[in-house]
């Protein structure tokens, strides 16, 4: 492109904008043609990129910022830490696996199908040792499912604290798996009676485990091999990870490489000096895997301000629910005074996210956007105050309060608290 | 309907993918093997090995091994976990942690220290070496004298301050029926909201160039109408700025950092690719590359060649600091000796690492380390 259309451009683009600006939406008129349209533009006239260009596609250049963050100051080393999913940049459900978040405990490692080897044993009356290969033979199921860090938005346990959905609630994804039922590989070992937890273990230097009772590990949990449609990413557990549908992420062990089938639960340091909730009382609560039901407006949002002025707006966000269904979502503009249910856009399916859009009308003044979710057991997303009146501020774990964001005249938006 | 019940059940069956019988895949599971994957240690002992060991050797191979992280006395350096103290605290605003304050198993120490540390050389400890560092723990956390052993038959008289300090979850009783009543929906406030706390306040966000939030979504339209939509009136001058930021697919990026790249590319490529990987056994310490700064070891860009102890704002041990004051050098031959042995080389050093001890590991890390330069 030369400087003269662009000039032009800018300045028609210049008199559509003023008209946002206003309190009330009026449709946008144009004052000179676009020459977006009445110019013949290079994309218009010459070759696209071949195929073969990108035998693995990326994202298109105009959407690198859609991607995993760190939150440096949160830990010492980048080995064992975490990252946060770009969610207020993301629409539909599933998590595409290039940004989903990533939580190492002693760095992804890099292990082969041909070096893949999964022990099953402990009590059960045939210890055996499974190949990738031999996993493949099993019958395969596919389910979709959330996968939400314990600690999500465990940083705002005292407060508001981070500018963005994608810090305060991005440790989390949703993907649809393919794998084989736990239980089928634990039938083929034989589970002995007096068997009553299933212990999983990672085959990282970390080698995170974690107890998981029998009746849970016989219900719905995956030894999954595929994500989204194509094998998992290294970051992800290649080749082979849990999926535990509905608890929380630490429990969902990556390069899984030992089930072991134990009377008692292991109590490892991960369910006892971790991922444990400490009440106020100075006791703490231990096995609460479930995560409850929980949502967050991913648009409008600190890192998603409205910048079309007033006027119609698209209120966006997730829900979910590790108990089953999400069955409403109700948004506030003012503070959580009156509510009113969002479309919830799709299907909304156990344990998986679901999204909710909420259509208005903005008058271009300050708001307080919330959203509150209700599962199908009647569970209703509770405040962050309600929660801290049960468990107090160092609970660190399970906060699945209602999010609260301030729209600003201007459409900047922050992540505040409110009384 | 034709079909017989049997048949239907039959179809039905087939339908759900459900094992029935066993399949036969798989192999048994040899002894030696799972000895070897399954270290597991249970609350009541079961999976201890054969073993023992005292707080003073504990001491020191927690100095040798532990101590670059955690402190000499288990106190936690930086934010690394403390290990020790923090008896009583559990109720305070600000709770220590530890595995005398907190932790509810022995058995969980070791099991967590013979599989899962040291941290980046995990697996490496032997069995009499964990039970020393255990002791040394429960000394260091005041539960033990020092001259305390600890064995395999003594493990499970030991009970941790916290034992019973846990409960099962609860929240189906104290918090689903609170949490599980019809929601209001209308004339829910009794006073319009008032902000309390901002997040903007903190300033601990990850941030843009531009001061926004990390990841904050650009413009749909161009800087020009940005700027108009704040206070430009509708017959707003025709000419865009001069200074108007150039479009996000026209700023090279990528030929400038390739080029940049090729510079450097001195060394052989397939013995920095091997440096990489072992590099990975001091990462946990050292950071290469853009933006790498001090952790709990120096930053090495432009180490090879560098004054030893020469980082800036990185507190040295005396024995590097004192190489580096007589003019050392790391270079390849300096560089080798310190990488094979750590302590032999600087007596009294900091750098809690057993060394490489193949030639080749330590040409590839130093060929890796060379290609990293200072800014």
């Amino acid at each position: 492109m030369t400087d003269e259309p662009k000039t032009s451009r800018r300045a028609f683009l210049a008199g559509t904008a003023a008209a946002g600006a206003g309190l009330v939406a009026t449709a946008a008129t144009a004052q000179t043609p676009d020459p977006l349209i009445t110019e013949v533009q290079e994309w218009a006239s010459v070759f696209g990129d071949p195929v073969d260009a990108t035998p693995y596609g990326m994202p298109i250049e105009f959407e690198s910022h859609v991607v995993r963050r760190n939150v440096e100051w949160l830990t010492e080393s980048t080995a064992s830490s975490i990252n946060f999913t770009p969610i207020h940049a993301l629409e539909g459900t599933i998590t595409p696996q290039g940004c989903a978040f990533e939580r190492h405990h002693s760095g992804a490692i890099t292990l082969s199908k041909q070096d893949y080897r999964l022990m099953i044993n402990g009590l059960v009356d045939k210890p055996l040792v499974f190949t990738f290969e031999d996993l493949l033979r099993f019958p395969r199921q596919i389910s979709i499912a959330f996968c939400e860090c314990a600690a999500n938005g465990g940083m705002e346990w005292g407060g508001a604290q981070l500018e963005g959905c994608q810090f305060t609630q991005g440790m989390i994804h949703n993907m649809e798996y393919t794998g084989v039922m736990l239980r089928d590989l634990l039938a083929e070992a034989g589970v002995k009676p007096e068997g009553k937890w299933v212990y999983v273990e990672g085959a990282d230097a970390s080698s995170n485990g974690r107890s998981i009772p029998l009746e849970k590990a016989l219900d719905d949990v995956m030894v999954a091999f595929f994500a989204n449609g194509e094998a998992l990413r290294k970051e992800h557990g290649y080749p082979v990870r849990l999926v535990v549908p509905g608890w929380e992420g630490n429990m969902w062990v990556k390069w899984l490489r030992r089930i072991s089938v134990y009377d008692q639960a292991v109590e490892s340091r991960e369910e006892t000096s971790k991922y444990t909730d400490l009440m106020p009382d100075g006791r703490a609560r231990k096995w609460t895997w479930v995560l409850d039901a929980k949502s967050v407006i991913t648009q409008p949002s600190p890192q998603a301000p409205i910048r079309h002025g007033a006027g119609p707006l698209v209120i966006t966000g997730l829900a979910w629910s590790g108990n089953g269904k999400i069955t409403r979502v109700d948004i506030s503009t003012d503070g959580g005074n009156s509510w009113t249910p969002a479309r919830i856009t799709g299907e909304a399916r156990s344990k998986a996210l679901t999204r909710f859009h909420y259509d208005m009308t903005w008058d271009g003044s300050e708001m307080f956007i919330m959203s509150r979710a209700v599962d199908e057991t009647g569970y209703v997303q509770p405040t962050k105050q309600a929660l801290r009146e049960i468990r107090g501020v160092n609970n660190v774990y399970h906060n699945n309060g209602i999010q609260v964001w301030w729209v600003r005249a201007d459409g900047e938006v922050e992540n505040v608290e409110i009384a | 309907m034709s079909k017989s019940p049997e048949i239907l059940l039959a179809a039905l069956l087939l339908a759900t993918p459900a094992v029935a019988e066993p399949l036969g895949l798989g192999r048994p599971a040899l002894p030696e093997e799972i000895a070897a994957w399954d270290t597991t240690v249970l609350p009541d002992g079961t999976g201890l090995p054969e073993g023992s060991g005292d707080v003073l050797t504990g001491e020191e191979v927690f100095a040798e091994n532990c101590a670059s992280c955690h402190g000499e006395f288990a106190e936690g350096l930086d934010s690394w976990p403390v290990l020790a103290g923090g008896n009583g605290s559990l109720t305070d605003p600000r709770p220590v942690k530890t595995i005398g304050s907190y932790w509810p198993h022995l058995s969980t120490v070791y099991d967590y220290v013979h599989r899962s540390m040291p941290f980046g050389q995990a697996q490496t400890l032997s069995v009499d070496d964990t039970y020393a560092i255990t002791a040394f723990l429960l000394y260091s956390n005041g539960l033990v004298e020092d001259d305390f052993t600890l064995t395999r038959e003594n493990f499970a008289s030991i009970a941790l301050p916290n034992a019973t300090g846990f409960y099962a979850d609860d929240r189906d009783q104290t918090e689903y029926p609170v949490f599980s009543v019809e929601p209001c929906m209308a004339d829910c406030r009794s006073a319009p909201p008032e902000v309390t706390k901002r997040a903007v306040e903190l300033n601990v966000t990850p941030k843009d160039e531009d001061g926004k939030p990390a990841g904050t979504l650009p413009p749909l339209t161009l800087a020009a109408e940005t700027g108009a939509t704040e206070a430009a009136p509708a017959e707003a001058p025709a000419e865009a700025p001069a200074e108007a930021p150039s479009e996000p697919a026209e700023a090279p990026a990528e030929p400038a950092e390739a080029a940049e790249t090729e510079d450097h590319a001195a060394a052989d490529p397939a013995l920095v690719e091997a440096g990489e990987k072992v590099f990975r056994k001091c990462a946990a310490c050292h950071k290469v590359g853009d933006e790498a700064k001090n952790g709990v070891g120096p930053a090495l860009n432009g180490v090879v060649g560098k004054a030893i102890a020469s980082a800036s704002d990185f507190k040295y041990s005396k024995p590097l600091a004192d190489l580096g004051a007589s003019g050392g050098i790391w270079d390849a031959a300096s560089l080798h000796a310190f990488l094979q042995d750590p302590k032999g080389f600087a007596k009294g050093t900091k750098m809690a690492f057993a060394g490489l001890k193949k030639p080749e590991d330590r040409d590839a890390v130093i060929a890796y380390l060379s290609t990293f330069f200072e800014d």
